[in-house]
């Protein structure tokens, strides 16, 4: 269907079987989808990775720049999150500038690693003051299949691990390549976990039209001590108390399962 | 005889700008003529039938064809009646006529309660050309409103070979998996089983015809298929 | 990036070994992406191309549609990771006349009078830069037509040549194209002999100029079979498969 609606028939099917605690795809409630993560594949990039979750694909770039820090934190490295929902990976995406959806979606995997404290900032001052790296991070939805959010900050995640700096040496406040690189320091591992509900029950990873169905979302971020840096819900309905502390405990084990994708234990 | 040029076998497969003929040759579906040349505009299989050339796209959208039965779901409601998304680069109409006793006056609210956004139909295309939308209807019996199955999409050119000779491909997959099975001329399939396992087992094989649809030698390997796939079933329930 | 001290060594090889006239290692594959109606992905040498094509479609809103053919759309964009320097990914000046070349390139194959009242979205993305990338998206952007079924002509290929140190040579890459003295692209529909792009920077005798279109002409004709390859490729290994 050209349509992005989700035909009523559908809309039971997925109702019914969630209230089966099954799901379409014959997933359990709490189940990821298929998951394939490749780093390094743009050489271009100082960093890079693209993850596959079930259809959804999104390509992160890392790219390393020299520039001057933000006057209040003169020692301190600058990071900065963007994110693409071009066109190609949608009919329901527009050209232009960024709309609600990226600038969360940019947001949201910025907070996971900025808050988890992934990358040391401090660790990227060059010189106080004056001249620091800046580490840009863009995220490139290729296709949306649902769940846009652990794709991203899985890949972004991936990215990360898989990007160098390259070695410098300061002479007179000129900085000047030296040959050889060495990867950029990662102190945390960040992982996002999504959450939707449908009729009342939770479901983790859900797909594109499990999106449509449902009538909200929450995103618990955790990081490698297991501790919660980072939540964020979206659409326009609600979770009780109860839900929200059963998905923090879900939460905290399928981060610790993803994170083997990325990290070696 | 003269024999005239062509260049490539029977139900070969070709692409676009391929060189399919040349001389008095009448150009079919999917090629066009420019001077005494005949071209394929798409990727398929190229079918020689005495002069005329024709090629069965294996990539394509679909177009209406007036007495078309399509599969098709409802994107809006209006006044006089609904759009009707029939996967095809022009929206659908169902006109309110159609539907409702004749000296009715419909009002929005009467409509939706008819259908809304979301439902899907059974149809039939009753109009079509370039100026202006196809128009549908549901009023004939076979035609109507679908409340369960499992909804898939397939290139529109595979139906044929769904349907195979005669129906017998059709008729061995309904009969092995014990499903009702509608296909609409568009590339949507409708298929109600008694078991979500029956159905996922249909759709397998309708997948795998769209898939080798380029092949021979189907209707066989699709049976053996659904056998293989019913016995691994008895299998697991047995263990 | 600085310039390098030649662009071509002592046995008049260039700087990533290939001889004057060779084209960079090419990959294609087709259908990659689940929600468009048409995708391609292509590798050239070091750049990355992805395309897809959504439609025909109706076109909203209404007022450009037009009444007797289709429209077609076409955005040429670079990822910000493709390039040496990040790239904003707010549009460039380039990237727009880029997108208006190419659609130009692409229309005169297309059969848009079949589809009156509704558009046809090419997007392409370049996700690594290494030199052509115009080239490179328009093959890429022909097969992702092919593959949502959109009727053509013929598909359209392109290939770029240039003069390098006084030689003249195919498919520059970026290097190349920044410190030679030419490049050349062209796009054609090899069937039909037919041009659909042509531009120029840099300066060229007449007689440079004519080797140089005859031999990004050649370029292109290789690339062709590669398209073709790539088409049939899926069909191919299925057959392949059920004769074993």
């Amino acid at each position: 269907m050209i349509s992005s609606i989700v035909s009523k028939v559908k809309q039971k099917q997925i109702a019914q079987l969630v209230a089966n605690r099954k799901r379409i795809d014959g997933r359990g409630l709490t189940d990821y989808r298929e998951i394939k993560v490749e780093a390094g594949i743009i050489e271009r990039a100082e960093g890079s990775a693209r993850v596959l979750l079930g259809k959804t694909q999104v390509l992160v770039g890392v790219k390393i720049d020299i520039g001057e820090p933000f006057s209040d934190i003169p020692d301190q490295g600058v990071l900065t999150v963007n994110a693409e929902l071009v066109p190609l990976a949608s009919p329901t995406f527009e050209p232009g500038p960024p709309d609600e959806n990226s600038i969360e979606l940019a947001r949201v995997v910025d907070r996971g690693i900025r808050e988890s404290k992934a990358i040391g900032l401090e660790d990227l001052c060059i010189t106080p003051g004056k001249k620091v790296f800046v580490v840009f991070i863009d995220v490139y939805v290729l296709n949306h299949d649902g769940n846009l959010i652990d794709a991203s900050a899985l890949a972004a995640l991936a990215a990360l691990l898989n990007t160098k700096i390259y070695n410098y040496e300061l002479k007179d406040d000129e900085i000047i390549r030296k040959p050889g690189y060495k990867p950029l320091p990662i102190r945390n591992y960040p992982i996002a976990i999504t959450f939707g509900k449908i009729n009342n029950q939770l479901i983790v990873d859900p797909w594109l039209e499990e999106e449509q169905v449902m009538d909200a979302r929450l995103t618990m971020t955790i990081d490698k001590e297991g501790n919660i840096c980072s939540i964020q819900k979206g659409g326009s309905g609600y979770f009780t108390t109860q839900q929200i502390l059963e998905a923090a405990k879900i939460a905290k084990e399928r981060a610790t399962e993803l994170r083997k994708l990325v990290v070696e234990t | 005889m003269k024999s005239l040029p062509t260049f490539f076998e029977s139900k070969e497969l070709v692409t676009p700008g391929d060189l399919l003929a040349e001389g008095d040759y009448i150009a079919g579906e999917n090629t066009y003529q420019e001077d005494k040349k005949i071209f394929a505009e798409r990727i398929g299989l190229v079918e020689y039938d005495n002069r005329k050339v024709r090629v069965v796209a294996l990539r394509a959208f679909y177009i209406p064809r007036v007495g078309d039965v399509v599969i098709g779901m409802i994107t809006e409601v209006g006044f006089n009646g609904w759009e009707v998304d029939i996967n095809a680069p022009y929206t659908a109409i169902l006109r309110a006529s159609d539907v409702l006793e004749r000296g009715f006056r419909p009002q929005k609210n009467d409509l939706l309660s008819i259908l809304d956004i979301g439902d899907l139909v059974i149809a039939k295309v009753t109009a079509y050309d370039r100026g202006s939308n196809p128009v549908i209807k549901i009023s004939e019996p076979g035609l109507g409103k679908i409340s369960r199955g499992q909804l898939i999409k397939v290139t529109p050119t595979k139906i044929p070979r769904i349907i195979g000779r005669k129906g017998s491909m059709i008729s061995m997959i309904k009969r092995e998996t014990n499903c009702r099975i509608t296909l609409g001329q568009n590339g949507l399939i409708i298929i109600s089983g008694k078991t979500r396992e029956d159905e996922q087992l249909a759709i397998m094989a309708l997948r795998k015809v769209e898939d080798e649809s380029h092949t021979s030698g189907l209707t066989d390997r699709i049976a053996e298929m659904i056998r293989k796939e019913k016995e691994g079933r008895r299998k697991n329930v047995q263990t | 990036m600085s310039k390098p001290e030649k662009l071509l060594d002592k046995k008049g090889l260039r700087l990533d070994g290939r001889k004057l006239d060779e084209l960079r290692p090419i990959k294609m594959e087709v259908g990659v992406l689940s929600n468009a109606d048409g995708s391609a992905y292509l590798e050239q040498g070091k750049n990355k191309v992805l395309a897809a094509v959504y439609g025909p479609k109706e076109v909203h809103p209404k007022h450009l549609a037009l009444a007797d053919r289709a429209i077609l759309r076409c955005r040429y964009h670079m990822a910000p990771f493709s390039v040496e320097e990040r790239k904003s990914p707010a549009p460039s000046r380039r990237e727009i006349e880029l997108s208006k070349v190419i659609r130009e390139a692409l229309e005169p194959a297309v059969f848009l009078e079949y589809y009156p009242r509704t558009a046809i979205d090419v997007f392409i993305e370049i996700l690594q830069a290494d030199g052509g990338t115009r080239c490179a998206g328009i093959t890429t952007a022909a097969l992702a037509l092919a593959d949502a079924g959109v009727p053509m002509r013929d598909l359209v290929v392109a290939c770029a040549a240039g003069k390098i140190e006084g030689k003249l040579v195919l498919d520059l890459m970026d290097l190349e194209d920044k410190y030679g003295e030419a490049d050349v692209p062209l796009a054609m529909m090899p069937g039909i002999n037919a041009v659909t792009l042509l531009q120029m920077d840099g300066s060229l005798t007449l007689e440079e100029f004519q080797n140089a279109v005859k031999m990004a002409m050649e370029g292109c004709k290789q690339i062709y079979e590669e398209q073709k390859k790539a088409l049939r490729a899926r069909y191919i290994a299925i057959k392949e498969a059920i004769n074993e």
